[in-house]
């Protein structure tokens, strides 16, 4: 693969990164959100094949193939699962801050991101490590999604998001952590959602509804 | 760059299979739990478990001590003596909890609140979450370490919400997405951390902390910045410091009292033993000014937080919760003074403030099972109707408001005194201010708790017995000299010590259970007047009067059972703290060399 060509592939995948963010942030209906999310996976996966062929390193292309799986399948699976079980009319009606001022909020958050990278960027110039305040700006999305979504399932969307994001700096950096880090970070990611799904349920159960509103038990 | 000093090949053999032994016996003791069940042959192997992992703390100790630190398992694990320490802590807490488990769970099952598959639960997760604390304090690096610190949440997410009620499952909600967020940032952390590692330009270094250490002054400050203050944001969440502490009260509330003990005493240690760990790079690389900023803001707010919401707490759990985000304010202070005197300090806190938190959360535990509410002001008189366990609830209040000689008055004043030598006065003072505060407020919440008349049940109303509304002395057996009455003047009564029985003014008729059993003739002489209380002889609780009808339904939810395991427990963890306060004893050698690994004095 030419330098040229990586670069503007690169640049691609890194912008649909971005905008799957931000289209989750823009839509209200729980099944078009996880499928924005699948698309996202899909993005980060496509992300970490393109600096595989890019290093010729099989590892990571095996890497690649399980961040496929687990973030465009699985994840994306498991969510849908829990959004048919809890209704087909989970809509996130009122989210604490309405969709016009997220997007702003969204772009704020990505300027936001560029600046605090900069002494990331800076330190190891390369076309990879310049897409890395684009991984910033999700996770920053991802927190936004996390703290002003009411839906459990959305909150569980806005953990997920900030995941990738992380996942996504994880591998612009080129920092390989090793192979048990690296299992041991999926596994958790995968056990965290089963854990919630599982509270989900059973909030569910005891509230008949998961709108997060209904968590007003303890507080001070 | 290890300084390994291995005397012999089977030397380093017995050490690793002694660095095994705080993961795998936890990890056996599951198994156990998980094909035989919580059942009479089991229910002592959690405390063999922890006492086992105990003695091998020791054992590393002595280990470490003798031969420096040691690595194993293809250098997944290594320990030192801040990790030597940490075992102890995390032995120490474990040792209060199991034995405090079998009480517990016993009147859990008599109240039909747990049954076998909900105690088999309880038990394998606890020891689950033994072995990951233990594996987070033995991990070689940054990146084992945040593996066990992650998969604790999930492990003791099941046991907060163990309960299924909506306030449990609110809980356990709330901690899984705020804990799992605040290591999120840890993993930033630590991904950035390891970016700025790799491109150092002496040979790229790893997750290692002897790695980072040493790589540490090479490292580019800019990067390094954001991944410190990622991490110590991260970990600081888990360790329920100020931004992100909103769980800690919620999941100490709502888990069973032997998990809100090890939450206390050992998951949030263990996490701050993360921050510590990061601030000995932190300081290498970007010298101590920047993480002692960070640490100073997060420790005020986590104390002024605690402060505010403690003073007009009305649930008991809760206010022990908020009492725990004081002591880590209070541990992020020492360690952001930074000097040997400070960390030693911090250390000691640790474990002293493991030892009481997790005596009172398993009194507390009892008091909700004796009095079935967790609301502070339906808990009225405790000390006439459960004088042992009151006077233990009391003792650990004290030891947790730092009073001497309980070792948290030591660490305090240690950190106190490590702050105004280094030129912190204004900090510290701040700090002070806002512990007395805090420090008044649990005493006047516990004196309503442990001290007056029991509260009259629901739906009766208590009439003064003896047509006049005026006070009437009911003598009470009591344990030896009252602590309480000492401690806390201004208290809504105050206990008197007489020889043996002590006397409380109630300002009802309603006695208490010990009342109508103990002659109460025999105590009348023994009936002191109380300060701004009048004691009218016509007012005496004749017989007749104790046995009304509400002092009936009273004895009845009151009932007194024997003292369960938890009693032990606590009369245990308070005498260590006592005994810490006093003497370091074989203790001190240890603290002072895990003092050395995080200022790195030599």
């Amino acid at each position: 693969m030419s330098t040229a060509l990586y670069v503007q592939l690169l640049n691609l995948v890194a912008g649909a990164f971005l905008l799957t963010a931000v289209l989750i942030l823009w839509r209200r209906e729980l099944t078009a959100i996880i499928d924005v999310f699948a698309l996202q996976g899909a993005a980060l996966a496509t992300l970490v094949g393109i600096i595989a062929v890019a290093q010729g390193s099989a590892e990571l292309g095996a890497v690649a193939l399980g961040v496929l799986f687990l973030r465009a399948g699985l994840l994306p699976w498991m969510l849908r699962r829990a959004a048919v079980a809890a209704g087909a009319t989970q809509r996130e009606t009122r989210p604490l801050v309405n969709v016009v001022s997220s997007l702003l909020a969204a772009a704020a958050l990505t300027l936001l991101a560029y600046a605090v990278s900069q002494p990331l960027v800076e330190l190891a110039p390369s076309p990879s490590t310049h897409a890395i305040p684009v991984g910033m700006a999700v996770v920053l999305i991802g927190f936004f999604i996390l703290v002003t979504r009411r839906l459990a399932l959305s909150q569980l969307v806005g953990f997920l998001l900030l995941d990738n994001g992380i996942t996504a700096v994880g591998f612009l950096t080129a920092t390989g952590v090793g192979l048990i880090v690296e299992l041991g970070v999926s596994l958790d990611v995968l056990l965290v959602v089963l854990v919630l799904q599982v509270l989900k349920t059973r909030m569910r159960e005891a509230f008949g509804a998961t709108d997060l509103d209904e968590l007003r038990e303890l507080h001070d | 760059m290890t300084t390994v000093l291995i005397s012999s090949e089977s030397m380093s053999t017995w050490i690793a299979w002694l660095m095994l032994a705080p993961v795998a016996l936890p990890l056996i003791a599951a198994l156990l739990y998980g094909s035989l069940g919580w059942r009479p042959a089991t229910t002592w192997a959690a405390a063999l478990s922890a006492a086992c992992v105990l003695s091998a703390a020791c054992g590393i100790a002595v280990a470490v001590s003798s031969s420096g630190p040691q690595v194993a398992f293809f250098g997944l694990l290594r320990v030192d003596a801040l990790s030597a320490f940490m075992l102890v802590v995390i032995g120490a807490v474990a040792l209060v909890s199991a034995v405090a488990t079998p009480g517990h769970l016993r009147v859990e099952r008599e109240f039909g609140r747990a049954d076998d598959r909900d105690c088999r639960h309880m038990v394998l997760l606890i020891q689950l979450f033994l072995a990951l604390m233990a594996l987070a304090v033995e991990a070689a690096g940054l990146g084992v370490l945040w593996v066990a610190m992650e998969a604790t949440t999930i492990v003791t997410a099941f046991l907060v919400g163990q309960r299924r009620g909506r306030a449990a499952v609110e809980a356990a909600w709330k901690y899984v997405v705020i804990c799992s967020t605040g290591i999120a940032l840890a993993l930033l952390g630590t991904f950035l951390l390891n970016f700025a590692a790799q491109h150092t330009p002496s040979p790229p270094a790893g997750l290692d902390w002897v790695d980072l250490v040493a790589a540490a002054p090479s490292l580019d400050t800019g990067v390094t910045r954001i991944a410190v203050a990622l991490l110590i944001i991260g970990f600081g969440t888990k360790a329920g410091l100020a931004p992100l502490h909103a769980w800690l009260p919620d999941a100490h509330s709502q888990a069973p009292a032997p998990v809100s003990a090890l939450m206390s005493g050992v998951l949030i240690s263990v996490a701050f033993y993360a921050v510590l760990r990061v601030k000995v790079i932190a300081d290498a690389a970007l010298g101590p000014e920047f993480a002692r900023a960070l640490l100073v803001v997060l420790a005020l707010a986590s104390l002024a937080l605690a402060a505010s919401l403690l003073l007009a707490q009305r649930d008991y759990k809760r206010m022990l919760a908020y009492s725990s985000i004081e002591n880590m304010g209070l541990l992020a202070l020492g360690a952001a003074v930074g000097s040997p005197l400070a960390i030693a300090a911090v250390l000691l806190h640790m474990l002293g403030h493991g030892l009481a938190k997790s005596s009172l959360f398993l009194g507390a535990g009892r008091i909700l099972q004796v009095t079935r509410t967790s609301r502070i002001d339906r808990v009225r008189g405790l000390a006439a109707r459960e004088p042992l366990l009151a006077g233990c609830f009391g003792f650990g209040v004290l030891a947790i408001i730092a009073f001497p000689p309980f070792a948290l008055f030591a660490s305090e004043l240690g950190i106190a005194r490590a702050g105004f030598a280094d030129g912190m006065g204004w900090v510290m003072g701040a700090a002070l201010g806002l512990v007395l505060v805090i420090a008044a407020a649990l005493v006047n919440h516990t004196s309503r708790m442990l001290l007056g008349a029991p509260a009259p049940p629901e739906g009766s109303v208590a009439k003064p017995v003896g047509g006049v509304g005026v006070p009437v002395p009911i003598a009470v057996p009591a344990i030896s000299p009252s602590p309480v009455g000492t401690a806390l003047p201004g208290g809504p009564a105050s206990v008197v010590t007489v020889a043996s029985p002590v006397a409380v003014a109630s300002p009802f008729g309603v006695a208490s259970p010990g009342t109508s059993a103990s002659p109460g003739a025999g105590t009348l002489p023994a009936a002191p007047t109380l300060p701004g209380t009048v004691t009218s002889p016509g007012a005496v609780t004749s017989p007749g009067a104790v046995t009304s009808p509400v002092a009936a339904v009273t004895a009845d939810r009151f009932r007194r059972r024997r003292p369960g395991s938890e009693i032990y427990a606590m009369i245990g963890a308070l005498l260590t703290c006592a005994a810490l306060g006093v003497t370091l004893g074989p203790l001190g050698p240890l603290l002072e060399q895990a003092t050395a690994v995080v200022t790195r004095t030599p």
